[in-house]
Formats: structure tokens, sequence, C-alpha cells
């Protein structure tokens, strides 16, 4: 599996990573590596073998529907990089 | 050529749960913005969700009361894609395997049949934040108090053929878990909200068209609007040589019209995958019992029940069982001490809805309450005022002035029972009309109508008119 | 005493509970030491002086008050993974270099309730991804053995720090190797639960269904004593357990018993013995199956046949995970955010590309790839079934071959030279090729140290079927109570 110049660009992307392009090259040639890597994953018989998510065979638990938060937002709104008027914000969305 | 419309919908509906779907934080609309995301909601590093019980029983009510499949082992997945109001840059949704799969739901159309639409499926999602576009010197706001909000998404088969069985559909489903309880239906803040997938293909053909889905829909007249829109919109593009193209288009209401998204322009690719901090929800049939046991009537039972035990007409019972609040109205009215439940059922159908339509309410914002309506009906019945008179006091209820028998009093509208004074009317409208009174005597019989209007008028209407007719009887034909 | 630093958590405890020493002194002791030797190591990101001799001093009036546990007290290191209230939580990334988490970690709450002192966070590879060390935004940690070589990653602060004894015990955690392997390459007992069996809520996740939490420690004894604390359920996580738990301090047998092991049955798996695995590591380890012969313990030899699939199998099923646990790091509610960004891309774009360090972008791009449309049928579901013909091999051994605890290498050599695999993405991750399995299977397993190569420390692995740690506890600390490899210290910290 070797991955093109554009699909470098595609994946990083939909990654929504910034990758200029003199780093093309290598991740071109480390994810082609890494890619070809996991290619051997195909050799494998897994025949009618179910997919497996999880370590554990359990069930999901279920919470009570109780409302245990508190606000806080000022702690939240702390550590954000740009916030005003109890919201958080970003450049313009546009729909 | 002749075109079909093809229409399928996925509905939102916002469970009414106290608490979020993956996390503890409340769910109550309007709070001050950010009050009510908590460090899962806000996809803070480390944190983990973890399910409300509550989420998935209101998922399972809707399944059964849809007869649909409740699947025995679901699974959560995640949509991943990036957006300022998605704080984890994924949705935790379900995508191979929903809750609830295969059911259906009747419509009835104009011309009085009706349709089974079938529900492909019905799956657990938690709902986005949102992006305030006032303007913060150029930059967006997010508030993620709606993140995390439990949400069932329906979703339809293609199996609409007009803007008017999209509506249909839609209302039913909205009356369906207002009925179950599980959604406030509230489609002005949200919790009730669709797109709509739209279609057009030569009529007989079987293959279908390319789709757009219409976005933004929060109210059954824009559906309608917004369907209609885009049909003439996909025929005109296609008759005059164009392709529709697969997008996502915004309804603007203001405008009346859709319009391509920018933000959606790029095809996604939200690489699904089971969520690896969730695990499978098992539901066995104990459970399932346990929820089918709770759920209320249903508006096809209730229905049945109106037609059986009040002797309505299946109009009348179809009107009255439109939704939960209307049937528990009309039921109220109907067991009103001294009421009626035929009355009844007229009354509500006729001038409650109709006063309600002229000013655009809701039930919940109506003047004239149940009890009122009922006391009112118990004087008709108990002849206390005429049915006509009746009206004169509805619409003065209407306005505020009270309770019927307040209304009764202070207007002098009691009906007038006592023969004396109805003879006396008679008396003197037969002594104003020698000439009417010749004629009728010499055998013009469509001259009694004549006078029981004159006499009615001369009561201000009060008289009793089915002893104003005997009385004039016996006084014509002595 | 003034070599506080030379005994274990199991001796300290003893220590402090016979008041002979008391915590505020200990912790100094430890401050002092990661003043004198860290700047070398650079096993810590943070120091917390002062919260720590605050919480020293109150571990001391619990002590006093006679409310104290067997860890109140004791210092500790916390790998920077978990969330620290008030405190940097960096996972070694410029990314979070100015995030202060504002809550704990489940774990941290549990051992701060236990009355432990943690002294700081310690270093570790961006994100936990990194079998060296070396792709920390804070540089990268040397090992105490030799200070040329890596100390193993992912949780190689916690490992250095340990070895080098300017802490007790730390914490760390383990997807793919990265408790296991740094405890192997700095002559540490490490233990990966089984998963489920520590909660993973305020632990920054990398791999959601592979990320266990435990301990690095000096011994197998200190190892139960933290796991002890670590283990729990906590209904903050979905993946959390609500299951009893056996004492693990207590179930170590401490006996006269000469063949202590009477009755063990433990498989060796030729797997774990082929090519790439070192001369000098293949002799150490067989030194120590000759060692659990005479313990009593029986051998077996058997199989692992998928083995070969499993660095192909995480190396989607971890990246994949990664790929969208990592999407939250965007610039808009914590983290690194972009200057001037232009619109919303601009900020996303740059934001992650300059927050990222080039290993974990390589990892979201392998995980973006093999999760997009046309790609997850070959890639991502193939290795989910392949995760079960893994976990199905040890199934087969434990419960069909009745063997107690597997045996083998933790790492193919001994610590690699610094820059060593740096360029080199795929024979680093070859550096994990008898862990990763384990964290598929979602099995419990440690690492011990046995007789070093060359001055260097060499890791045995222990693997145990699902919630057998007591066992594997047991069966390293018979090991340990004949042997002393365990004690060793390198010089320039002995002292």
């Amino acid at each position: 599996m070797t991955l093109e110049h554009t699909d470098v660009e595609r994946i990083a992307h939909l990654a929504r990573l910034q990758i200029s392009g003199d780093e093309i090259p290598a991740y071109q040639n480390s994810l082609s590596a890494i890619l070809a890597l996991v290619g051997e994953l195909k050799l494998a018989d897994v025949g009618q073998v179910l997919p497996m998510a999880h370590p554990l065979d359990v069930a999901q638990r279920l919470r009570p529907d109780v409302v245990s938060e508190a606000d806080q937002r000022d702690r939240f709104l702390a550590i954000a990089p740009h916030s005003e008027a109890g919201l958080y914000l970003v450049p313009k969305v546009i729909e | 050529m002749e075109w079909q419309a093809v229409i399928g919908l996925e509905i939102h509906a916002q469970l009414a749960t106290r608490s979020k779907i993956f996390s503890g934080a409340a769910t109550a609309y309007g709070a001050a913005p950010n009050t009510q995301a908590c460090a899962v909601d806000l996809g803070l590093p480390g944190v983990l969700p973890v399910l409300n019980g509550e989420a998935v029983r209101m998922a399972v009510k809707f399944g059964l009361a849809i007869d649909a499949q409740i699947t025995p082992r679901s699974v959560f997945a995640r949509k991943n894609y990036f957006y300022p109001d998605l704080p984890k840059g994924y949705q935790i949704s379900q995508y191979e395997l929903p809750i609830v799969a295969h059911g259906s739901m009747e419509i009835e159309l104009e011309d009085g049949t009706t349709k089974t639409i079938g529900i492909v499926r019905a799956h657990l999602e938690e709902d986005a934040g949102k992006s305030l576009h006032e303007d913060f010197h150029g930059l967006t706001g997010i508030d993620l108090n709606r993140a995390g909000t439990p949400l069932i998404e329906i979703v339809s088969g293609p199996e609409m053929h007009s803007a008017k069985e999209a509506v249909a559909y839609m209302k039913k489903i909205h009356a369906l878990v207002r009925y179950l309880d599980i959604c406030d239906g509230n489609m002005q803040e949200g919790s009730f909200r669709c797109d709509a997938n739209v279609s057009v293909r030569p009529l007989g053909q079987e293959k279908l068209g390319t789709r757009a889905e219409i976005k933004n829909l929060n109210s059954f007249r824009f559906i309608e609007r917004a369907i209609n829109h885009e049909i003439a919109r996909q025929i005109e593009l296609i008759e005059g040589g164009g392709k529709v193209v697969q997008e996502t288009r915004l309804y603007d209401a203001e405008r009346d019209e859709t319009r391509s998204m920018r933000s959606k322009e790029e095809a996604f690719d939200y690489r699904y995958f089971p969520d690896p901090d969730l695990l499978p929800v098992e539901l066995d049939d104990k459970y399932i019992e346990w929820v089918r046991k709770s759920l209320p009537e249903l508006p096809v039972a209730k229905r049945q029940r109106f037609i059986d035990q009040y002797g309505l007409t299946s109009r009348d019972a179809t009107i009255l069982t439109a939704s939960r609040e209307l049937a528990d109205y009309f039921e109220r009215v109907a067991k009103a001490p001294g009421s009626d439940a035929k009355l009844a059922a007229n009354w509500v159908s006729g001038e409650l809805l109709g006063a309600l339509n002229r000013e655009a309410r809701e039930l919940d914002q109506s003047p004239v309450t149940a009890t009122m309506l009922g006391g009112l009906i118990a004087r008709i019945v108990d002849n206390t005022i005429s049915g006509k008179i009746a009206k004169e006091v509805f619409a003065a209820m209407w306005d505020g002035e009270g309770d019927c028998d307040a209304i009764i009093n202070a207007r002098g509208l009691k009906q007038i029972t006592d023969s004396g004074s109805i003879e006396a009317l008679i008396d003197g409208i037969l002594a104003k009309n020698p000439q009417q009174l010749a004629d009728y005597r010499a055998g013009k019989d469509k001259l009694f109508g004549f006078f029981v209007g004159q006499v009615m008028k001369a009561s201000k209407g009060q008289a009793n008119p089915a002893q104003l007719n005997d009385l004039l009887k016996k006084k014509l034909d002595s | 005493m003034t070599n506080y630093h030379t005994a274990t958590v199991a001796e300290l405890s003893h220590a402090l509970h016979s008041k002979k020493v008391s915590s505020v002194e200990l912790t100094r002791h430890f401050l002092d030491r990661i003043a004198a030797h860290d700047r070398r190591l650079n096993s810590f990101i943070t120091v917390t002086t002062e919260q720590a001799l605050a919480a020293a001093a109150e571990a001391d009036r619990r002590i006093a008050a006679g409310q104290a546990g067997p860890l109140t007290g004791i210092p500790l290191a916390q790998k920077d993974i978990f969330c620290t209230e008030g405190v940097r939580t960096s996972c070694a990334s410029r990314m979070l270099d100015n995030f202060i988490a504002p809550y704990d970690a489940t774990t941290v709450q549990r051992l701060n309730a236990a009355g432990m002192v943690m002294l700081g966070k310690t270093n570790m590879d961006e994100f936990a991804m990194g079998s060296s060390n070396e792709t920390s935004y804070y540089g990268p940690v040397r090992n105490p053995w030799d200070l040329d070589r890596v100390p193993g990653g992912s949780s190689g602060g916690s490992a250095a720090a340990v070895a080098a004894r300017l802490a007790p015990i730390a914490t760390g955690t383990d997807t793919g190797g990265s408790i296991r392997q740094p405890a192997a390459l700095c002559g540490l007992t490490g233990l990966k639960p089984t998963y489920g069996l520590v909660s993973r809520y305020g632990m920054i996740a990398f791999a959601s269904s592979l990320d266990q939490a435990g301990p690095i420690a000096q011994s197998a004894e200190d190892a139960a004593l933290l796991l002890q604390a670590l283990a729990g359920f906590d209904p903050r996580d979905s993946t959390s357990l609500d299951r009893h738990l056996p004492d693990y301090r207590a179930a170590l047998d401490n006996s006269d018993n000469t063949s202590p092991l009477v009755g063990v049955r433990i498989g060796v798996p030729q797997e774990y013995f082929g090519d790439g695995l070192s001369k000098g590591v293949h002799d150490a380890i067989a030194a120590a199956i000759a060692a659990y012969r005479k313990l009593g313990a029986e051998t077996v030899d058997i199989t692992l046949p998928n083995t070969r699939y499993a660095v192909p199998a995480y190396y989607v099923v971890a990246p994949a995970e990664c790929s969208s646990n990592l999407s939250r790091f965007d610039g808009v509610r914590f983290g690194h955010r972009c200057q001037d960004a232009v619109d919303l891309m601009d900020l996303y774009k740059r934001s992650r590309g300059e927050g990222f360090g080039a290993e974990v972008k390589r990892r979201i791009m392998v995980g973006t790839y093999v999760l997009s449309a046309g790609y997850y049928d070959a890639y991502y579901l193939q290795a989910q079934k392949v995760r079960r013909l893994i976990s199905d091999d040890f199934r087969r051994v434990f419960d069909g071959q009745q063997v107690d605890v597997i045996l083998g290498p933790t790492a193919p050599t001994t610590a690699f030279r610094l820059n060593d695999k740096t360029s080199d993405p795929l024979a680093m991750y070859l550096s994990d090729i008898y862990t990763i399995a384990v964290n598929l299977a979602g099995l419990p397993a440690l690492s011990m140290p046995v007789r070093p190569v060359e001055g260097l420390p060499v890791g045995l692995q222990l693997i145990g079927n699902y919630f057998s740690e007591a066992q594997l506890l047991n069966v390293a600390h018979q090991y340990q109570r004949v042997t002393t490899w365990h004690r060793q210290i390198p010089q320039a910290y002995a002292k």
C-alpha cells in the first residue's frame, strides 16, 4: 500500500491537521510503511469470526436519570483560549 | 411529463429526561449559556460517557408504540466530524445496530383513506450545542447547554409523495411522542424538528431520483412550504435540462426558499465505528415487558374507546384523539357534572377548536377551560339556555367575562320557560301581524316559521324553543 | 536514616506507621532527590512541591490520629496523563502545555483519599504514543542505568523516576506495553491490570478499548499495595467493572514453604522466543524459567499462533481509536489555539498542526485512513476479527490447557540508545511485540526484572487470565523472595 502525495493531503484535511508541503514526503513514506505492516492482517484466516470491539463481554450499565452536575461554567471558561459573555468564541461559522 | 415526489423524513425528538444522555448535567431549556454543560458535555480530556437508563426506556416506549422490533443488543457508534458545536469532534449515535427498527405509522389522507408509512429505524444519539451568530467582533459564540441532550432520530422510508403526506406523518409522530410523554414536542424550542429528504422521478419510474436534504424544519407550516418549494425547484431544474445534485439545503423561512448550505459543501466521511467507551446495550424480554406495561393508552385505542364509550362518530373520534391534551380536555368536558358526551364532542371540535384556530393559540392557552366548557354544556342540558345562546356565552367566556353562570346572570340570558310569559309574547306578535295571521289561517302553513322568528326576536332569543313551538301551535290552531 | 529511597513502599509504610519517619520528612527527601537528579533524567514535567508538603503534613495528622491506611504518607509520582485538579496536565504535548485540569481523575481521587502524597507529574511519550519517551514535547527521558539510553515508553518518566528512586512508586498507563516495557528497561515491577479493573475516568484517552492504568513499583508487593488503591468500580466509567476485589497483598504467600509454586502451571509460548529476541534477554529469561522450576512450578510449552498479527492489529485499532479520541483537541474549549485564525478550518488545522507532534499526527492519520470510506472493512473490521483470534489463543491456553500464567520476555532487547529508532517508526513499534497482544485481549500482565545483561535490566513478563492479578503478583513475589534483582539501584542513585 503506497500512499500518494494527494492521499496524505486528503487524510490530513479529514483529520484537520496542517501539514506543510515539505513534510508530506516523509509522512508519505512512514504512513505507507505502516499500512504495509498492517496489511499483513489480510493474511489472517478470520473465517466466520465475529469482530471484537471490547476486551470483555459485558453489557452497558444504565445510569439513573438524576441531575448530578452543578454549574461550573466559570471554572471551565477559565481554561478556554477565547470566551466572552459565557460563550466559547470561534471564527465565524457560515451555514 | 408527470412527476412524482418522493419524500422521507428524519425526525429528531429530544427525550424529556431530566439529565443528559451521557452525563448528569440538566437538560432544562433556556438556561444561561454553558451553565448546563458539564465536563462530559464539554468533552474535556479524560471524561467518559455513561448511558442514561431513562433515555433507553423512552426509546423502547417509542419502539413498542410503532410496533417495531426492539434490538436485543444495540451498539453506540461515533460519527466523526469537526464542528464547533460538537465538542468531542464526534457525535455519539447509533449506526449499524439502532435500538429500534422496522416500525410503522398509519396516516389519514385528505380523501379519507389511510396509508401506512414504514419507519426504518429509530436510534438514540446526543444533540449538539448551538452556534450563536450574533456578532462577537466577527466571531461566533458557542453555547453547549444543548450538547448531550438525548434525541431519538426517527427515520421513515422514502414513502411519502406530497408535502401534505409528510406533514400528516410528522403530526402523527408528534402526537405519539407526546402521548408517550417522552418528548415535550415544542417545535419552537427545537425539541421536535425534522430534516426532509426530497427527490422527484417521472411517474411510474421505480428508480429514485437524486435527493436533496432540507434542514432546519421546525414548524409544520415550514415543512409543507419547504417541501413544496423543493419539489418545484427540482422539477423546474430537470425540465430546464439541469440535474439535481445530492446536497444539504437550508430552508429560509423569511424568504420562503431553500438554499445550498456552504458549510456542508464537502462530502462528509463520518468514519463511523463502535464507541469503545460504551458497551452494547442489552435488553431482554423481561425489560421490554416492563416497559410495555408502562405504555399509556395509544391514539388508535383511545379513538376506538371514544366511539364505543361515548358514541362518537368516527370523524369526531379522530379529531379528538389528535393529541393527548385534546383528548384529555374532551374527556374532562364530557365528564363534568351535568354534561353530555356528544354535546361535548360537538363543542370541543366545533366552537373550541374554531376559536383556537382563529387566534392561532395552543390548547393550553385556551381561556375557556374544560371545567368552564363542561359547565356551559350542563346549562344547555338542563335547559337554562339554548344552544344558540350558549354560543354567546362561550364567546363571553373566551373574552374573560367569567364562568357561564356568571355570564348568564349578568347578561340576563336565562331561558324563558314560563308559559305565561311566552304566551304574552305570542299574543303581542299575533296582534301586530293581523294580515299574516289571516293568511296562515287561510292555509299558508309556511308562515309558522315567521311567527316563531318574531316571537324569538321579541324574547331576545331567550324563549325555550320547544315551549315556544308548542304554545304557538296551540294559539294559531285554536 | 537518610537512605529512605532505597526502601520499598512496604518498608516505608512500616516506618511511617511505627513513627520512625514522618511523611513530611520522606516527601522532602524525595523532593530533594528530584532537585538533585532530575535535570539530567528529565523524568518529571511538573514538580508539585507545595501541594506535596501540604499533603504530607495532612498525612502525618492522619497517621497521628490513627486513621491511616497502608499508603498514607507515601510519596508518589503521577504520570502526566491523569487529570489533576489545579495542576497542569500536559500529556507531554504542546497541545496541553497550558492545560490546568479542572478536575481529578478517579484514580487520582482514590490515591489522594488513601493519603498518598503526589510529588509531581512524570514525563511520557506525547499522548502515550511511543515506546522510548522520545516523542515528549518536554524532551526525552534518560534511563538511570545508562543516560545514553531510553527508559522505554510511554510511561518512561514514571519508570526512570522510580528506577533512580526519585519516587518510591509511580503510576503508569499501558495501551500496548507502556507500563511493562519501561518497567523492563528500567529494572522495575510494572503491572497492567485486567481491562475494566481500574477506572479510566480522567485518564486522557489514547485508545479507549486498550488503555489501562497500573503501578510501576520496586516489587510485586509494592505493586499489590498500589493496585489495591487504584482498582475498584467507578460509576463514571461504563467499562469499569463492579466486582469483589481480593486483598492483593494478603494474597502473597510469605510462608516458609521452599516450593511455594507446586501446582502452578507456567506456559512458555514458542512464539515469544523466536527471531528478534536478543541472545542476552533469551538467556536471562531461560535462567528465570529454571528458577521457577526450582520453586515448584511446572512449565509447559504452549503456542499462541496468532501472535504475528498482534502488532498489525494493534496498529489499526489503536490509531483508529486515537484519531477519534484526539478530535476534541481543536483549540476551542481548552488547550493550544493558533494565533490569528482566518477562519474555522484554519483554526482547526493550525491549532492541531502546531499542538501535536509528528508521531501523534502520524497515528491520527493512520487511524483516519483505516476508518475512512472504502477502507473500514479491509482494515478496521479485519483487525477487530483478528483481535478475537488473538484473544481466543489466550483462552485456549488458560481455559483449555489449564495454564495459570504465561511467561516470556517483556521486550526483545534491553534499553536501546536515544535516537536509535526515532527515524524508523516501524522498528519502534516492534519493540512492543510481546506486550501488545495482552492489551488486545484485555488480560492482566506484569513485568519484573531478572538477571541483567551487560549492566542493563531485563524484564520478564507474566501474563495471567482475566482478574488473576492476585495470582500473578504472587508468582512474581515468589521469584522476588529468592532473588534480589528487583532491589538493584543504578549506582549513581543508590546513595
